[in-house]
């Protein structure tokens, strides 16, 4: 019964790794066609090549996330202590950008920052920004746009731990003298980690390798990882170096959440987080 | 802002009554969330608005006033025409195919323990969380070195791919409120096992199929990063928008999208009263 969905994902799903990897060890170009020979030294020399726009990645999606924990942290709390009835119409609200495409909503930030657009033109006019400032091109603009289209993969798991958590709990570290900053730091934070954690793998990896609002909000000087990815295939054609370096991206992306994991659950990590 | 402000400092446990939960409070929490769904909803805003400006060059930048011009001359724009009904096939056939195949799966996880199950649920965790790029890459490689030519069927496939695990959870998700003994009930009271999963199963199971048939069908037509690696010449509407962002979107894209998406509200909607119907 499992088996036609589960042949689907193997053929399309496990196969297209495998081959990816295969891809990779191969040498030859374009034009004459590429032999495996399985050498490594596609791997060094895409990590040597690259490695700038690599590290360029892992810290604008390392800030997106944190970026979204400290805006979607309150927003979750919020919602699920003081909303009362209305908590569905607000995590309604939350959902709506996903009816949006996910490419529009990008471009619509294209339009909100342009240089002379409905936001930065008047206060250009108005003398209260020099004439060449520009937020577009900058990381600043990469880095919002992946905090915006991310932020409710990170709000909904919060959410989601913290309407777990007991109120009997709350109540009783309330009748043991608790402040309300001591019940949060020391009962309700940690509580909800496994939520936080959910919400950073969450984030993390699809913003570190997205490429579309490095796209359209980006510049020269804000490429990321996925766009070299996609000038390999589609422009240089170089297959083994795009596969090799797509992989690299899949490992070290696999890598993070596994050391997070393991950082995270240790009981120091908790103790830390609940002072 | 920080995670501080989640707990203001001022301690009003020790004056306000312990029952009611509402005692003084400082609005900030409040006004910080009210800010952040502004900002969450502001290029919503931006779409809808933008489809009604009376622009009159191809750059969509500046408000020039109000017109329905671009609700006249929607389909004026040829092959943006045919990327929406591209998007919209392929999300019509993705949301069935996945369905159809997902679940199975979800439904086998939800009631069966099976040998090799531990490696169904890493491989839907694997599936969801691997960034979209790899298997975008990777199921470009496959059709690479096999040689297959991209375009309309292998975003089909593409998209399929990744669409089963989400329809697989969902399913799981709804079987596991659902208690096994109905259907034993069933089969003792002489129902066979397709009648008892026909009259039984399925109609508590549908609530899951269609919400997962739906989260495909979203999340088909909204793909970008899968399509552009598989998609060849064929061009979805994503695609389209995407590399128009570069010279200019024209205010027929803004109206494509306020209706994809008052569609989208709509279905919603409709979802959640025929499950409150269906509650009552």
């Amino acid at each position: 019964m499992v088996l036609p969905g589960w042949l689907w994902l193997a053929a399309f799903f496990v196969t297209p790794v495998i081959v990816m990897v295969s891809l990779s060890l191969q040498t030859g170009d374009f034009i004459d066609g590429f032999r495996q020979t399985f050498h490594f030294h596609t791997y060094a020399a895409v990590v040597e090549t690259y490695h700038v726009q690599l590290v360029r990645s892992l810290l604008y999606g390392a800030a997106a996330t944190t970026g979204c924990a400290l805006v979607g942290y309150p927003v979750a709390y919020w919602i699920a202590f003081r909303a009362g009835r209305h908590k569905s119409v607000f995590l309604f609200l939350l959902l709506l950008p996903f009816f949006v495409s996910f490419v529009i909503r990008t471009q619509s930030w294209n339009v909100v920052l342009a240089d002379n657009g409905v936001l930065l033109g008047p206060l250009k006019h108005l003398g209260l920004l020099p004439a060449d400032f520009h937020v577009l091109a900058t990381p600043y603009a990469v880095i919002g746009g992946l905090t915006y289209n991310f932020l409710p993969f990170m709000v909904l798991p919060v959410y989601v731990a913290l309407e777990r958590v007991d109120a009997k709990v709350i109540e009783a570290s309330t009748d043991l003298y608790a402040s309300r900053a001591q019940t949060f730091w020391r009962v309700v934070l940690p509580l909800s980690l496994p939520g936080v954690f959910a919400g950073v793998l969450l984030t993390f990896v699809p913003a570190s390798a997205d490429y579309v609002n490095a796209g359209i909000l980006g510049g020269p000087s804000t490429t990321m990882i996925g766009n070299i990815i996609q000038t390999e295939y589609f422009t240089n054609l170089d297959y083994p170096a795009a596969a090799a370096l797509s992989f690299v991206l899949m490992g070290t992306l696999l890598l993070a959440v596994f050391a997070y994991a393991r950082a995270l659950g240790t009981d120091d990590v908790l103790e830390v987080a609940a002072r | 802002m920080t995670t501080h402000t989640a707990a203001p400092a001022e301690d009003t446990a020790a004056h306000r009554p312990r029952s009611g939960r509402r005692g003084r409070r400082r609005p900030t929490l409040t006004v910080c969330t009210w800010l952040v769904l502004a900002w969450l909803l502001l290029p919503i805003a931006v779409m809808v608005l933008f489809g009604f400006n009376d622009t009159h060059s191809k750059v969509n930048f500046t408000w020039q006033g109000f017109t329905l011009t671009w609700y006249r001359h929607l389909f004026a724009i040829p092959n943006l025409t045919s990327a929406l009904v591209n998007s919209l096939t392929i999300a019509l056939v993705v949301a069935v195919a996945a369905t159809l195949l997902g679940t199975p799966i979800g439904l086998a996880l939800g009631r069966h323990r099976f040998r090799g199950r531990g490696s169904v649920d890493l491989l839907l965790f694997a599936a969801i969380a691997a960034p979209e790029i790899a298997l975008g890459a990777a199921l470009l490689s496959l059709f690479i070195v096999l040689g297959v030519p991209r375009g309309y069927a292998t975003v089909l496939i593409a998209h399929v791919a990744f669409c089963i695990p989400y329809v697989a959870i969902t399913v799981r998700a709804r079987m596991a409120g659902h208690d096994p003994t109905l259907e034993e009930a069933a089969r003792d009271l002489g129902a066979g096992p397709w009648t008892a999963f026909r009259l039984v199963t399925l109609p508590m199971l549908l609530p899951g199929v269609v919400s997962g048939a739906l989260l495909c069908f979203a999340l088909s037509i909204d793909d970008y990063v899968v399509t552009s690696f598989n998609a060849g010449r064929t061009v979805t509407f994503p695609l389209w928008v995407y590399s128009a962002s570069r010279t200019g979107v024209p205010p027929q894209v803004n109206v494509m999208g306020t209706l994809i998406f008052a569609g989208g509200l709509i279905i919603a909607g409709a979802n959640v009263l025929f499950a409150r119907r269906r509650a009552a």
